[in-house]
């Protein structure tokens, strides 16, 4: 990694074929890398884990730094579905239609362990996982978890959207994988 | 509350409904008032026209399991806002068939109360505008709060006895 003279560190560069005034690579490295630094999340936020998050988009922690200031509250725009806190039965639709309103390709983080698992209310009414009803690419553990755990969740989604596939979501792996949760 | 004040209130209701009283007591300094069944909301109702009574303030109400017995009680709490009383009322319902008249006509914020108490118990409030669940999801099949449905979900495999001490 190059550091310039004011501190600053520069990104590593794809792998490539360089020479004067040219600088060769796959598209798909090229795409991986603009994708990552740029995420865009959608916060879905309904309790103490919801709170956490504010302290990671605050400047404190400032999840800025990667990238992903811009938060998307419509989902429509979003690449990022940030689940934190616990969701109800009821919530469950809820949450299904926003993650089926989003464009591919689309990326879940389950932030908390009522997100992941239902956490302590092992009850009726709540759902015990989100990964239930939608399917889920990091899990962050913790009760709340610590901002910090939080970064490391989004920087496991921006390794997954660099290294991802340009095909992946086109494969029909992906799509059974889609039609097992009943998402087209 | 006043020895003077409980013998008022229980006056009130035995000059209407003689014999509808099952039982008087005195808990957590709450008068707690038992009664028959039957006429309910017309006793209620009574309670709110009467100038000794005046409870026209329902501060809540809500269902109550007892296995052992086989029934479900019903609790009304009522509160003078003038006098400052506060009384409760409790009947008690057979499990076989929960079925009660509505209190809407009399108190309007019933409406949600008995909703709930429907929900989670699954009793029949009879005349009841729109008594359909309200904290519950809609596909749910059980009454949750009765006693012989497990509280927790039962779709968890990461819980173990060796894992919880159970």
């Amino acid at each position: 990694m190059e550091t310039l003279a004011n501190g600053v560190k520069i990104g590593e560069k794809p792998e490539g074929m360089e020479g004067h005034g040219f600088f060769a690579t796959s598209l798909e490295k090229v795409v991986g890398m603009a994708r990552k630094n740029s995420i865009w999340p959608l916060p879905f936020a309904t309790s103490c884990c919801g709170i956490e998050f504010m302290a990671t988009m605050g400047a404190h922690y400032d999840l800025a730094r990667f990238g992903s200031e811009r938060l998307s509250f419509s989902p429509r725009q979003a690449d990022l579905l940030m689940v934190m806190g616990t969701i109800a039965k009821k919530m469950g639709p809820v949450l299904r239609q926003v993650y089926e309103q989003m464009a591919e390709p689309r990326w879940v983080l389950s932030v908390g362990a009522c997100a992941s698992s239902g956490g302590i209310f092992d009850t009726y009414s709540v759902l015990q996982g989100i990964d239930r009803i939608i399917p889920v690419d990091v899990y962050v553990p913790g009760c709340p978890p610590r901002p910090e755990q939080i970064i490391d969740g989004v920087m496991k989604i921006q390794r997954l959207v660099e290294t991802e596939s340009l095909r992946r979501r086109d494969s029909a792996e992906y799509k059974a994988m889609l039609n097992s949760y009943g998402i087209e | 509350m006043e020895l003077d004040d409980q013998e008022k209130i229980i006056e009130v209701i035995n000059q209407k409904f003689d014999g509808d009283i099952l039982q008087t007591e005195m808990l957590y300094d709450y008068l707690t008032i038992t009664l028959k069944k039957d006429r309910i909301i017309q006793i209620i109702k009574h309670l709110y026209d009467h100038p000794d009574a005046k409870f026209q303030y329902l501060t809540t109400m809500c269902g109550v399991h007892f296995p052992d017995l086989n029934q479900i009680a019903l609790v009304y709490q009522l509160h003078n806002l003038v006098s400052n009383l506060r009384i409760r009322l409790k009947i008690y319902l057979p499990i076989e068939n929960p079925t009660i008249p509505t209190l809407t006509p009399v108190f309007a914020a019933a409406n949600w109360m008995e909703r709930e108490t429907y929900d989670f118990y699954g009793v029949i409030f009879e005349g009841h505008p729109n008594l359909k669940r309200i904290l519950n999801v809609e596909e749910m099949t059980i009454f949750p709060l009765r006693k012989e449905y497990p509280l927790e979900d039962q779709v968890r495999e990461d819980k173990n006895d060796s894992m919880f001490g159970r």
